[in-house]
C-alpha cells in the first residue's frame, strides 16, 4: 500500500484524543485501531503519497512503498522534517543512497503574523481596490488599475 | 426513531462562511478576518481536513507559478493577460485575469514575509524559472499559508473534518450550507449572508491511466472532488468553461513536474527516435492559428503535437534531462566547477520532485534513474477540472468595478450570479493561471468583497423551516441508511443488489466519461452521438446515487464526493456537445468538428441548471477584451 505503518513502532499516538496522522491526512485515510493502537491506512487507492503522514509521526512510524501499479519495489525515500528544514534519503533499488536537505521556513513555527508586518493604513475603504495589506505590500504606492 | 436522529444537528450562525481549505480559502481568510473584525463581520470557515495541509499545495511546491513582479517592472499585468489570453486559445475573462494579476504580488510578498523561503540571487532578487515563475523551498508552503490564515481568524471560527454535502439556497441568494462532520455523529448546519466557495477542481472525474493503488496518484489532488462545481451548480449559479479541460503532460505515471525542466533546466522533449515533436509538427498547428504562432506555445497545442507523434507510433515521448544537464554543465570550462555546478543541478532536480512529488523521486530511484545519465518517459495524463491552471472550468462570477465591461458585472467582484455566494480559486471560472499565489490572491478579493456585501445587505437571509433542514440531513445520511438498512441481504456487503458502494460508482463515472467523453483512454477524442451516449448513461448513474451507500462516515463522505464530482461530469459533458468545434485539441478532439472555428466559437460557453426543476440551458456569452 502507499502510506504504511510498521508495526514495531507505531504506539498509536498514545495518550491524544487522535493520532497525528489521523489529524492530518487530507483523505481522512488512516485510521486507529483502537484494539491494537496502531494506526493503518483504510484505503491505498485512495493515498496520493502526499507524505504528510510521514513527516508528522512522532515515533517515524511511517513509510510510503511505491504504489504497486508501477514502481519496482526495492526503493525507498524517506524524509526527517524538522523545524527549519527537512533531510531526505532516497534508496535506490540498486542500493544506493543520496541525500538532500532543504530548508523548509525562514521563522519560527507559529509566528506568522497576518499582515507579514505590512502597513493596513493604505487600505481603510471596503468599497476600495486595495486588499487589506496593500498598497504596501505590492511594494507600489497604489493598486494598479488600466488607464 | 428516525435513522438521521442519532446525528447531533450543531446549528452554527456566521455572517461570511468560507468553505475549503486550499489556498483560495486560506486567501479568503486572512482577507475577511480584517474586515470582519474592522466592521463586526463573523467569518468562518470550515474545511473537510485539517488546514495545515489540505488543498493542492498540501503537499508543498517547488515553485510559485504566478508572480508578476510589477513593482520591480519585470512584467505588467496587462502582459499577463495577453499570456493567459493566448495559451487559452482566446477564451479567457480579462477582467479576472487582469484584477488577479495586479494583487497576486502583494499574496507572494506575504508568503516569504509568513516564512516561506525564495530562492535568491546575488542581488537578493527571486529567481525566476520562467517568465512568471519563481524558485520556492515549498515543502511547507501550505503549512505556512494556514498558519496566517490560523492566526487570523482564530481556531475557534474554523471547523475541520466537516464535510460540505449542500448549498442553502432560496429565491436565488444564498443562505448558508450543510454538511457532516467524519469524525463525530454530528449534522451542521451554517447559516450565513455570504459564501466563499471555494472547494477545489475535480479529480478521478475521468478514469486515471493506474487504476490499482495507482488509482491515488492522480496529478491533481484525489481530493478534489468536484465540490465547486457541485455546490455553485446547485445553487443555480451560471457556470462557464465547463468544457475547458486540462490535460497536463508530465513525467509517466507518477506525474512529476515539468515545469521546472522545461523553464530552469532548458530541456527537450522528444519521440522515441529523438525527434523534437515542437519543431517537426509546427505545420500541423496551422488551423489553429493565430494561436499556433505565439509564444510561448499554448499547453493545448503543444500536447497535441506530443500526442500526434504517439499516435503515428513514434512513442514513447521523453524529457532529455541528460541533454539539459550536459548543456548546462557545458558552460562550465573549469573541471572543479563543472562538478560543483553538476552537483547543485542534481540537487535541484531532486528538491524539484521531493517539494510537491514525493512520489516521482521514489519512481527514479525505485527505477536507478540518475537523470544527468538518463532520459525519462513523459506522456499525457488523464483530464482534470483545474480553473486555477490551464483549464477554466468554473463559476461566471462578477468583475471588478473599475475595469469590467457591464456585461461582466452585476454588483459584487467575484460573485456568481447567485446573491451572496461568492467564488474564488479552482472554483470561480474563465481566471486560469492563477496557480497557487493567484488562488490566494483571489480569495483575498472574493473575501473582501464578501463583506462589503454583507455590510451592504444586512438582512437576514430567507429561512429554512425545521422540517426543511431536516429532510436536507436525511437526505445526506441516506446512504449510512441504506447500508444499514440492506447489509445483512448477502453475506458480502460489496454485492448487493440494493445499493451501490461509492467505489465501484465512481468507477463507472470514470469508465463512461473516459471511453464516451474522450478520455486519455480514447485518445482524447469525442464526438456527438459519444456525448449523447453519455448523457443517457449519467442519468442512470444519477438515478443509481439515490442508492449510494455507505457503512461508516469515510464511506459517506466518498459518497458525497461521487454525486459532487457526477455534476462536474454531466456539465463538461452538456459543455463539449454544445461547443461545435475543436479549440484546445491537446485537451480534447470533437471528431465531428475537428478544427476551430473563430467566426461562430469565439465565444463563451455558460450554462444554468436550475435548481427548481433541474433543467439545464446552454448558451454563449460573448468575449469582450479589454487589453490590446
Amino acid at each position: 500500500m502507499p502510506s504504511f505503518v510498521i508495526n514495531e513502532k507505531c504506539d498509536g499516538c498514545k495518550g491524544q484524543d487522535k493520532t497525528a496522522c489521523m489529524y492530518i491526512c487530507p483523505n481522512d485515510l488512516m485510521v486507529l485501531d483502537k484494539e491494537k493502537m496502531k494506526a493503518y491506512n483504510r484505503d491505498p487507492s485512495m493515498c496520493w503519497e502526499c507524505y504528510s503522514c510521514v513527516k508528522i509521526c512522532p515515533q517515524q512510524a511511517m513509510d510510503v512503498r511505491g504504489y504497486a501499479d508501477f514502481v519496482p519495489l526495492g526503493a525507498s525515500v524517506v524524509p526527517l522534517r524538522g523545524s527549519e528544514d527537512i533531510m531526505w534519503t532516497i534508496k535506490f533499488r540498486d542500493g544506493s543512497i543520496k541525500r538532500f536537505k532543504f530548508p523548509i521556513r525562514t521563522t519560527p513555527e507559529g509566528s506568522a503574523k497576518p499582515d507579514g508586518g505590512y502597513s493596513t493604513a493604505g487600505a481603510d475603504d471596503i468599497k476600495g481596490l486595495a486588499l487589506f495589506t496593500e498598497p504596501d505590500s505590492l511594494h507600489l504606492s497604489e493598486v494598479p488599475t488600466k488607464k | 426513531m428516525a435513522f438521521h436522529d442519532k446525528f447531533e444537528t450543531v446549528e452554527v450562525n456566521t455572517d461570511v462562511l468560507i468553505v475549503g481549505g486550499g489556498m483560495a480559502a486560506c486567501g479568503a481568510a486572512v482577507e475577511a478576518a480584517y474586515w470582519g473584525k474592522k466592521y463586526g463581520v463573523k467569518v468562518t470557515l470550515v474545511d473537510k481536513a485539517a488546514l495545515d495541509r489540505s488543498g493542492a499545495v498540501g503537499m508543498g511546491l517547488s515553485a510559485i507559478n504566478t508572480y508578476i513582479g510589477i513593482a520591480k517592472g519585470e512584467n505588467t499585468p496587462e502582459d499577463f493577460v495577453r499570456y493567459v489570453r493566448n495559451d487559452l486559445m482566446g477564451i479567457t475573462r480579462e477582467d479576472l485575469v487582469y484584477n488577479v494579476a495586479r494583487h497576486v504580488d502583494s499574496s507572494v510578498h506575504l508568503f516569504e514575509k509568513w516564512g516561506l523561503p525564495f530562492w535568491k540571487d546575488e542581488n537578493g532578487n527571486y529567481v525566476r524559472s520562467g517568465r512568471w515563475q519563481v524558485m520556492i523551498n515549498g515543502e511547507s508552503y501550505k503549512v505556512v499559508v494556514a498558519e496566517a490564515a490560523k492566526n487570523a481568524l482564530g481556531m475557534d471560527n474554523i471547523y475541520e473534518r466537516v464535510f460540505i454535502a449542500h448549498p442553502l439556497v432560496k429565491d436565488n441568494r444564498i443562505c448558508g450550507a450543510v454538511g457532516f462532520s467524519v469524525r463525530e455523529n454530528k449534522f451542521y448546519v451554517f447559516k450565513a449572508k455570504a459564501v466563499v466557495a471555494a472547494m477545489g477542481g475535480a479529480v478521478h472525474v475521468f478514469r486515471p491511466r493506474s487504476t490499482g493503488e495507482g488509482l491515488g496518484r492522480s496529478w491533481y489532488t484525489p481530493f478534489s472532488a468536484g465540490s465547486s462545481a457541485y455546490f455553485t451548480t446547485m445553487a443555480g449559479a451560471e457556470m462557464t468553461c465547463q468544457e475547458v479541460r486540462f490535460v497536463p503532460v508530465r513525467f509517466k505515471d507518477a506525474y512529476g513536474p515539468v515545469g521546472a525542466w522545461f523553464l530552469f533546466f532548458k530541456s527537450r522533449a522528444t519521440n522515441a527516435f529523438g525527434g523534437d515533436y515542437v519543431v517537426e509538427r509546427k505545420e500541423e498547428l496551422k488551423p489553429w492559428e493565430p494561436y499556433a504562432s505565439v509564444k510561448p506555445l499554448p499547453a493545448n497545442l503543444r500536447n497535441y503535437q506530443g500526442m500526434l507523434d504517439e499516435w503515428a507510433g513514434k512513442g514513447p515521448l521523453y524529457m532529455r534531462t541528460e541533454e539539459a544537464i550536459a548543456n548546462l554543465a557545458a558552460q562550465y570550462t573549469d573541471e572543479k566547477e563543472r562538478k560543483k555546478k553538476l552537483r547543485e543541478l542534481e540537487a535541484e532536480a531532486w528538491e524539484d520532485f521531493l517539494d510537491m512529488t514525493v512520489s516521482q523521486s521514489l519512481l527514479w530511484a525505485a527505477t536507478n534513474v540518475r537523470p544527468e545519465e538518463k532520459p525519462s518517459e513523459i506522456a499525457a495524463a488523464e483530464p482534470y477540472f483545474i480553473g486555477s491552471h490551464s483549464g477554466a472550468s468554473g463559476a461566471w462570477v462578477s468583475g471588478p468595478e473599475d475595469i469590467a465591461p457591464p456585461e461582466y458585472q452585476w454588483g459584487y467582484c467575484n460573485m456568481t450570479t447567485v446573491k451572496g455566494l461568492f467564488a474564488a480559486g479552482d472554483a470561480s471560472g474563465a481566471s486560469s493561471h492563477k496557480f497557487s499565489s493567484g488562488s490566494h490572491a483571489e480569495g483575498r478579493i472574493a473575501a473582501k468583497s464578501a463583506i462589503r456585501f454583507v455590510l451592504e445587505n444586512p438582512e437576514a437571509p430567507p429561512e429554512f423551516s425545521a422540517a426543511e433542514i431536516e429532510a436536507l440531513k436525511e437526505k445526506i445520511y441516506k446512504p449510512m441508511e441504506i447500508f444499514e438498512q440492506y447489509k445483512g441481504y448477502t453475506t458480502d456487503p460489496n454485492v448487493n443488489p440494493n445499493y451501490i458502494r461509492p467505489k465501484m460508482y465512481m468507477m463507472r463515472l470514470m469508465k463512461l466519461m473516459d471511453e464516451y467523453v474522450g478520455g486519455a483512454g480514447s485518445q482524447y477524442q469525442t464526438n456527438g452521438p459519444k456525448l449523447q451516449r453519455a448523457l443517457e448513461l449519467l442519468t442512470f448513474l444519477k438515478e443509481d446515487s439515490e442508492k449510494l451507500a455507505a457503512e461508516d462516515l469515510n464511506e459517506l463522505m466518498r459518497c458525497w464526493e461521487n454525486i459532487h464530482r457526477t455534476v462536474q461530469a454531466e456539465n463538461h459533458v452538456r459543455a463539449v456537445l454544445f461547443r461545435e468545434e475543436t479549440r484546445w485539441p491537446g485537451y480534447y478532439i470533437r471528431n465531428d468538428f475537428p478544427t476551430m472555428d473563430q467566426e461562430n466559437w469565439k465565444v463563451f460557453v455558460n450554462m444554468r441548471r436550475d435548481p427548481n426543476t433541474g433543467e439545464y440551458e446552454v448558451f454563449k456569452r460573448p468575449i469582450i477584451s479589454i487589453v490590446d
